[in-house]
C-alpha cells in the first residue's frame, strides 16, 4: 500500500520546557520517501523536537504543518512515536503485548505475525516481556510500527541497545517505509544505515 | 470499539499478574477493617453502631491506595506517550482505563464486604444496604481518584500528594454512602434519598472524571 | 540420606517421587481413623454435637501456627545456611499455612455460632488467629509482589522471622486488649481436663493433618521447583537468536 504523498514541516518552530527555551527558530522539511536526521550534542532539544512533532510538547512558537495526509487527523494521529521507552509490559507476553497495540491503534489483524518475523521475535512471542533483553525489547518495540501502518515514524535513538544485526534489520525496514511512501524523522547519534538529509541542532560545529 | 477492548483486556490482565495487585487492596480493606475493633474495643454493640463507617472508609481508603497505579505504570513505560497520541479520544481512553481498574480493584472491595460485614456483626440486611451504596458508589470514587492520578503523574508525584488531592473530593460520596448504609440499618430516615444521591454522584463524576483527567494528562506531558 | 543430599533439588524430586505416594495413603488412612473416631465420639453434656468441630478445628489451629514455624526455620535457612532449597520450602508452605489458618477461622466461627449467637466473636484466640491469616496473606502478597524468586526469598525470610518474633507479642496483645474488654472468657475448651473419649480422636486428626501438610508440602515444593525450571528454560530460550 502506497501512501500518498506527504510532506511535513516546521516553521520557526520554538520550543520551551521547565522555563527553559531548548531551541527557537527552527525550521525543516521533509517529504514523502525522505529521512530526516535530527542530529546534535546531548541537551540539543532533539528529543524535545520529535516530541513537539508528536503534539506531546506543546509548541511554544511557530507551525508544524503535515500536508497531504488524512484531513481531519492531526499529525499525532498520523504519527508513530519510538520513544527511549519501549511501552511495554513485562507481564503480558510478547506477543500480547503487540497485539495490544496493533488493535488499539487500529492495526490489521494478520499484521502481528508478520511484524513479529520481521524483527526476529517470532520464536518467543509466547514468552512474557520481562524476560527480554534490552535489544529484544527495542525490537519488539519496532515491531509495533509495522503492526500498525502509520505514514510518519518519529524516531527518538531507534538504534540504540540493537547489536549489528538488529541495527541491519531495521535499516531494512526503514527502508521498505521510505519506499512506501512514508516519511521519517529521527534523532541519532549514529549512523541509521539508510540515506538521510541531516538537521543540525545546536551550536554550529 | 476494537481499541477501547483491547485496553481494558491488557489492564485486567496486566492487574492480575503483577503482584495481585488488585487482592492487596482487598487486603489493605481487611486490615483496616480488622484494626478498627482494637481502637474502639470489641464491643459488638458498638461495632454494629459503626459497622457501615467502618467499611466505608476501609474501601475509601483501599481504592485510594490502588489508584496511584492507574496512570503511573503507564506513564513510566512510555504507554501514556502513545495513548495520548492515538486516535482513540482521550477521554473515552481514560474512563475504560478507570472502568477496568473499577473491575479489578473496585468489584473485589465489594465482593468482600460480606465478610467484613460478618466481622463487624452486622446482620444480612445491613451488609447487604453497605454491599448496594459501596456498587453504588464506588465508581464515583474510582472516577473521581483518577482526576487526581492523572494530576499526580503528571507532577511526577504520587503517594500522600495523590490521597491529598482525592480525599476532599470523595467527602461527598462519604457522606451519602454512609448515610445511606445507616438508613438501611437503623430504618429511621428513608434510605431511597441518599442512594439516590450517591447514583447521581456516580453519574456526575462519570462525566467530569474523564474529561477532567484527559485534560490534565494533554496539559501536563513533557 | 543426609540433608546434604536432599540439598540438590534433581535429587529431592526424584526422592519426594517416591515418597510421595506413600505420604499421601497414610495421610488418606489417618484421615479415614480419625473423622470414624470423630463421628463415633460421644456428644459434650454441654455444647451437645457441636463440640465435634473441635476434631477439625484443633488441628487446623494447631498447624495454623506450626506451618508459621516449619517457615521461620525455611527463613533461617535461606539467610543463614543459604540452602538452596529453603526458600522453595518457605515459598510453598505459606499458602498451604494460610489455608489451614482459613479452615482454622471458619471452623471456630461455626463453633462459636451456638455459643455466642454471632458467627464472629472478638475473642481473644480467634482474633489472634484472624491476624496470623492476615500475615500469612501479606507474606503471599510479598511472594506474589516479587518477580526474581530470590530477591523475594530474602525479602521473605526477614519478614517471617519479624513475624515470628512479633506473634508473641501479638498474642498477649490481644490477650490483653481483650480481658481489658470483656473479663469473662466467653469460649472454654477443656484443655488437660478433656476426657479420654475426645483425646484420642484429637490426637489421631492432629496426626492426620500434620500428615496432611506434609504431603502437600512436599508436592507444592515440587510444583515449585518445576516452575522455576520452566522459568529458567524460557529465559533460555529467550536468549537465543530466532531461527528464522
Amino acid at each position: 500500500m502506497k501512501n500518498p504523498a506527504m510532506r511535513l514541516s516546521g516553521r520557526d518552530v520554538r520550543c520551551v520546557r521547565g522555563g527553559r527555551e531548548i531551541f527557537t527558530d527552527l525550521s525543516f522539511s521533509v517529504q514523502s520517501g525522505e529521512a530526516l536526521a535530527v542530529t546534535g550534542p546531548n541537551g540539543a532539544g532533539k528529543t524535545s523536537l520529535l516530541r513537539v512533532i508528536a503534539g506531546l510538547l506543546a509548541l511554544a512558537g511557530g507551525t508544524i504543518d503535515l500536508e497531504g495526509g488524512t484531513g481531519e487527523l492531526t499529525t499525532a494521529e498520523q504519527a508513530h512515536y519510538l520513544g527511549h521507552r519501549d511501552a511495554l509490559k513485562p507481564a503480558l507476553s510478547v506477543g500480547e503485548n503487540l497485539a495490544f497495540w496493533r488493535d488499539f491503534l487500529g492495526g490489521a489483524p494478520d499484521h502481528k505475525q508478520n511484524a513479529l518475523t520481521a524483527v526476529g521475535l517470532d520464536h518467543i512471542a509466547h514468552l512474557p516481556a520481562a524476560f527480554l533483553s534490552a535489544g529484544q525489547r527495542r525490537r519488539l518495540s519496532m515491531a509495533r510500527l509495522l503492526a500498525v501502518r502509520r505514514p510518519v515514524w518519529l524516531l527518538d535513538e531507534p538504534t540504540s541497545a540493537l547489536d549489528a544485526a538488529g541495527q541491519s534489520v531495521f535499516a531494512r525496514l526503514m527502508q521498505d517505509h521510505l519506499e512506501n511512501g512514508g516519511l521519517i524523522v529521527a534523532a541519532t547519534h549514529a549512523p541509521l544505515g539508510i540515506t538521510t538529509h541531516d538537521l543540525w541542532m545546536g551550536a554550529q560545529p | 470499539m476494537t481499541a477501547l477492548a483491547a485496553l481494558i483486556r491488557r489492564d485486567i490482565r496486566v492487574a492480575l499478574r503483577i503482584g495481585g495487585g488488585a487482592l492487596i487492596g482487598v487486603l489493605f480493606f481487611l486490615t483496616v477493617v480488622v484494626l478498627m475493633p482494637f481502637a474502639v474495643g470489641p464491643d459488638l454493640a458498638l461495632l454494629k453502631r459503626l459497622g457501615p463507617a467502618i467499611l466505608w472508609l476501609g474501601a475509601l481508603l483501599a481504592s485510594l491506595l490502588t489508584l496511584d497505579r492507574l496512570f503511573m505504570a503507564d506513564h513510566d513505560d512510555g504507554s501514556l506517550d502513545l495513548l495520548v497520541m492515538s486516535r482513540t479520544p482521550l477521554e473515552l481512553a481514560c474512563a475504560t482505563k478507570a472502568l477496568a481498574h473499577w473491575l479489578v480493584a473496585g468489584l473485589p472491595l465489594i465482593v468482600a464486604t460480606p465478610v467484613l460485614g460478618l466481622l463487624l456483626n452486622l446482620d444480612g440486611s445491613a451488609t447487604l444496604a453497605v454491599a448496594l451504596t459501596l456498587l453504588a458508589g464506588t465508581p464515583a470514587l474510582t472516577l473521581t481518584g483518577m482526576i487526581g492520578a492523572a494530576l499526580a503523574v503528571t507532577l511526577h508525584r504520587g503517594g500522600l500528594l495523590l490521597a491529598v488531592l482525592v480525599l476532599p473530593l470523595s467527602i461527598p460520596v462519604l457522606i451519602f454512602g454512609v448515610a445511606a448504609s445507616n438508613a438501611a440499618t437503623s430504618g429511621d430516615t428513608p434510605f431511597g434519598t441518599p442512594f439516590t444521591i450517591l447514583c447521581a454522584l456516580s453519574l456526575a463524576s462519570l462525566v467530569i472524571g474523564p474529561f477532567a483527567a484527559a485534560a490534565s494528562l494533554r496539559h501536563g506531558l513533557d | 540420606m543426609t540433608l546434604l543430599d536432599l540439598a540438590n533439588p534433581t535429587r529431592f524430586l526424584s526422592l519426594t517421587a517416591k515418597i510421595l505416594p506413600w505420604l499421601a495413603g497414610a495421610t488418606a488412612v489417618l484421615l479415614v481413623i480419625g473423622l470414624y473416631q470423630s463421628a463415633m465420639a460421644p456428644d459434650d453434656y454441654q455444647q451437645g454435637a457441636t463440640v465435634k468441630i473441635m476434631f477439625i478445628h484443633v488441628p487446623n489451629a494447631w498447624l495454623a501456627m506450626f506451618v508459621w514455624g516449619v517457615m521461620s526455620i525455611a527463613a533461617l535457612g535461606t539467610l543463614v545456611w543459604r540452602h538452596p532449597l529453603a526458600d522453595v520450602a518457605a515459598k510453598a508452605a505459606a499458602p498451604i499455612g494460610a489455608a489451614f489458618t482459613f479452615l482454622a477461622l471458619v471452623t471456630g466461627s461455626l463453633w462459636g455460632r451456638p455459643m455466642w449467637g454471632t458467627y464472629w466473636e472478638w475473642d481473644a484466640r480467634l482474633t489472634s488467629v484472624l491476624i496470623l491469616f492476615l500475615m500469612y496473606l501479606g507474606l503471599m502478597a510479598l511472594w506474589r509482589a516479587v518477580e526474581d524468586p530470590s530477591r523475594a526469598a530474602r525479602a521473605a525470610a526477614i519478614l517471617t522471622l519479624v513475624g515470628a518474633i512479633n506473634l508473641p507479642i501479638i498474642k498477649f496483645s490481644v490477650d490483653w486488649w481483650n480481658t481489658l474488654h470483656q473479663p469473662a472468657s466467653v469460649m472454654r475448651m477443656g484443655g488437660s481436663t478433656l476426657d479420654k473419649a475426645f483425646l484420642i480422636p484429637l490426637l489421631v486428626m492432629a496426626v492426620a493433618f500434620s500428615f496432611l501438610f506434609v504431603t502437600l508440602h512436599i508436592a507444592a515444593m515440587r510444583n515449585e521447583i518445576l516452575r522455576r525450571r520452566v522459568r529458567s528454560l524460557q529465559m533460555m530460550q529467550a536468549g537465543k537468536p530466532s531461527a528464522s
